[in-house]
């Protein structure tokens, strides 16, 4: 073993220091977890322009029945059904997930514990290939006879498992499939993530100075991993019974097919959080740069965040209420559902508290993290009357549960990435956006979602039926006030869809710009990503940083400026 | 200021894992297998629960002895991976023996049960006979790719400590998933087989 570590070391060594790559290995075959992290976060934005294409598809449809979509043509029934399935789908796992977990848990998490790359570099590689993979096969499942699935995200037996009820026997196939590989891709980051933040941290990093959004992304990859395995299970029943004729889910044969129900959402509760998470430790650490305040009770958080997890495994069945399943049971499960909006709760007075009394500096990151809050706070309270199995006996499947998990997915999703990648964006590229771009495209954004969902609340509650594609053939739907709702969603859409524009044009010009403007530290931070070049050179620091002190030391009493970094001694 | 004085008496050593990193990412993936069996067990424990009898009428009965005598193989196989382990920190060359005969024996177990698949195959008891059958040749086919991939990893390990290369932290984590393909088994002949 002895002669085997001074050849370790010097290739390491060389792999740092090298800096002639050729194309192929620096952008496509590299193990430097920021290229992979860019690898997923542009993967991740393509999927979302497709799956706000595909929402585009069918608003116009909802809107304007029958007509001739520009760029897409005529959508027929099935068509729709494959749209909302695969835009559900694709939001979720292909742009939540790897966005928020796997692009910024990839770039921040060895900058901000202050090592040279992941644990498992070549583990990171493949997860991220078997992640492009598992886009290609969805993006795929267009293309079969029969086209995509169209059996909703949730793929329910027998619709999914039966081609003659979905009449997609390919489709249903390849979606599976895809997600399948996703959800393996995940596990292999998820692995490096939890283990590189416990294993490689900075000397003198100890386990509460570790930044917030590090710890949420190590929590969510856990929540991820506890709870994914029975979802792989339910998956290789369901493609058996689809490919094989098994039938686990069949109940003319012995099976069951509330038992999907039941694996499905055992993972999907826990996905929500998953998926929360990264968003609100996101979130923590701009409110801190922007309010110049230390992050208020940095612990009780993080406790919070334990508590939030562990609870997320106990709710899950509250997306059965109307399945048949025991109205005892779902006693129990509305408590547990009451009960985990304590924990998220209280996260938000803690966000309000670190702001109370700080010097809050509007910038486009700060207000894409309040934004999140705001809109995010609506999401959460509209979920208490979901979570009350008497109330959501008359919402479930209505446009209010549409509205609502719109309302927790669009700030997750949407508002928590836009945040962290302006905020970033000059760690990753080394220059400043513009600001004034960034606060059009952020007004832009948020007012018309507001105008999108706050009618579909509306409409839910009106009693309008989700995986419906025509109105018109519903006559107590198809009133002129509520046709007028659809139309004002639909052109909510188009007008935030257009402002979109202005973010990639905001991200073309900053990123054309000839000089690097941005230096090490723009937004005077803490945490160590602030204290490399932008961009971080291969291996991230010449000489890797000491900590002295947690994340969140601004405004300390005593200091001419109003920031301590971590790796600064006293 | 109190917060300043105390962050100077700091002390910077560096941090030094309770686990080394490729034991705590093949434990991390064992929590995600156990999961994986898990939902397989709940779902195969409802249907049975909900099932007029089982196994089914006109089903074969599974080789409940023989595949007793299998266990204790397997989990015989664990115990000469232990004795590996074992010689590993004294003399490594020692380790070589045990090492291959824990693989064999797995190796035996992985070969006996496909020879139990095929007699029940032609028994009558196949993939798509029955619920009983779909879920025996899954959760049992589920488990037997994992004692496959074991088995290539303890391979891989004993490559390694025959050309002297086999770092302590590789052999841990194959370690690792072997106690866990052996682990689960017993648990998986008590629920499934009798």
């Amino acid at each position: 073993m002895a002669e085997s570590i001074p050849a370790d070391a010097m290739h390491a060594h060389d792999d740092h220091h090298h800096t002639e790559q050729s194309i192929w290995s620096k952008y496509v075959f590299s193990t430097d977890h920021k290229m992979i992290a860019m690898q997923y976060m542009f993967t991740g934005m393509a999927m979302a322009l497709i799956g706000g294409f595909m929402a585009y598809a069918f608003r116009m449809q909802l809107a304007f029945p029958g007509i001739d979509v520009p760029g897409y043509g005529t959508v027929t029934a099935s068509d729709y059904n494959a749209l909302v399935t695969n835009h559900g789908t694709i939001m979720i796992f292909w742009v939540a997930m790897p966005v928020l977990i796997a692009a910024f848990g990839n770039y921040l998490i060895p900058l901000m514990v202050g090592c040279d790359d992941m644990v498992f570099p070549r583990l990171n590689r493949l997860s991220y290939q078997i992640f492009l993979l598992s886009a290609i096969v969805l993006i795929a499942s267009f293309f079969v006879p029969g086209g995509g699935f169209g059996g909703a995200w949730t793929a329910y037996p027998p619709l999914s498992a039966k081609s003659q009820y979905s009449l997609t026997a390919l489709g249903s196939s390849f979606w599976l499939v895809a997600v399948a590989l996703e959800f393996t891709a995940f596990l292999l980051g998820g692995i490096n993530f939890v283990t590189t933040a416990m294993n490689a941290r900075a000397p003198g990093m100890k386990i509460f100075d570790i930044p917030i959004v590090v710890w949420m992304i190590v929590v969510a990859s856990i929540l991820f991993m506890s709870s994914v395995g029975p979802l792989i299970a339910g998956a290789v029943m369901l493609f058996m019974d689809q490919n094989v004729g098994t039938a686990f889910f069949d109940p003319d044969k012995g099976g069951d097919p509330i038992l999907w129900q039941h694996l499905f959402w055992f993972f999907g509760h826990p996905e929500v959080y998953v998926v929360l998470l990264p968003a609100m430790g996101i979130t923590a650490e701009i409110m801190c740069v922007f309010a110049r305040k230390k992050m208020f009770a940095y612990k009780t958080f993080l406790y919070t965040t334990f508590a939030t997890g562990i609870l997320s495994f106990t709710v899950w069945a509250h997306h059965q209420f109307v399945a048949g399943i025991d109205p005892r049971m779902a006693n129990i499960f509305t408590v547990t559902t009451l009960l985990i909006s304590i924990p998220i709760a209280e996260m938000c007075f803690i966000y309000i508290a670190t702001l109370y009394g700080g010097s809050i500096r509007l910038t486009t990151p700060m207000l894409w993290a309040l934004a999140f809050v705001a809109e995010f706070l609506i999401g959460g309270v509209t979920g208490i009357f979901l979570g009350a199995s008497g109330a959501d006996i008359y919402f479930h499947d209505t446009y209010f549960v549409l509205a609502h998990f719109h309302y927790t997915f669009f700030p997750i999703a949407i508002i928590g990435t836009f945040a962290g990648f302006t905020y970033w964006f000059p760690k990753m590229f080394g220059k400043m956006m513009n600001d004034t771009l960034g606060k059009i495209h952020f007004w832009g954004t948020i007012i018309p979602f507001n105008f999108i969902f706050i009618p579909l609340f509306v409409l839910g509650a009106a009693g309008q039926h989700r995986r419906i594609y025509n109105y018109e053939h519903f006559p107590e739907l198809a009133g002129v006030e509520m046709q007028d709702m659809r139309v004002l969603a639909t052109v909510s859409m188009l007008v935030m869809l257009v402002f979109q524009l202005v973010f990639f044009y905001n991200c073309f010009i900053s990123w054309k710009k000839k000089q690097k403007d941005a230096g090490k530290n723009p937004w005077k931070a803490n945490t160590l990503e602030w204290t490399t070049d932008s961009p971080p050179p291969h291996g991230n620091w010449p000489e890797l940083p000491t900590v002295y002190r947690g994340p969140y030391e601004y405004s300390v009493p005593g200091r001419e400026e109003d920031y301590f970094p971590q790796n600064v001694p006293d | 200021m109190t917060s300043r004085s105390t962050a100077s008496l700091r002390v910077i050593s560096d941090p030094r894992p309770v686990l080394p990193s490729a034991v705590l990412g093949m434990l991390i993936f064992v929590v995600a297998e156990m999961m994986m069996f898990a939902g397989l067990m709940s779902a195969y424990t409802i249907v049975r629960a909900g099932a007029l009898g089982w196994p089914p009428p006109g089903q074969p009965r599974l080789p409940v002895e023989a595949t007793a005598f299998n266990t204790a193989v397997l989990l015989a196989s664990a115990a000469f991976l232990f004795f590996a382990n074992r010689a590993y920190t004294r003399n490594r060359d020692l380790a070589k023996r045990p090492l291959f005969t824990a693989m064999a024996l797995g190796a035996f177990f992985v070969v006996f049960q496909g020879y139990e698949w095929v007699m029940l195959i032609r028994q009558g008891l196949t993939l798509t006979s029955s619920i009983h059958g779909s879920f025996f040749f899954l959760i049992v086919g589920m488990h037997g790719l994992h004692a496959v991939a074991g088995l290539t990893v303890l391979g891989r390990a004993g490559l390694k400590l025959s050309k002297g290369l086999l770092a302590p932290s590789t052999f841990a984590a194959a370690q690792v998933f072997w106690y866990f393909v052996v682990g689960l088994w017993p648990v998986l002949y008590f629920m499934v087989y009798l």
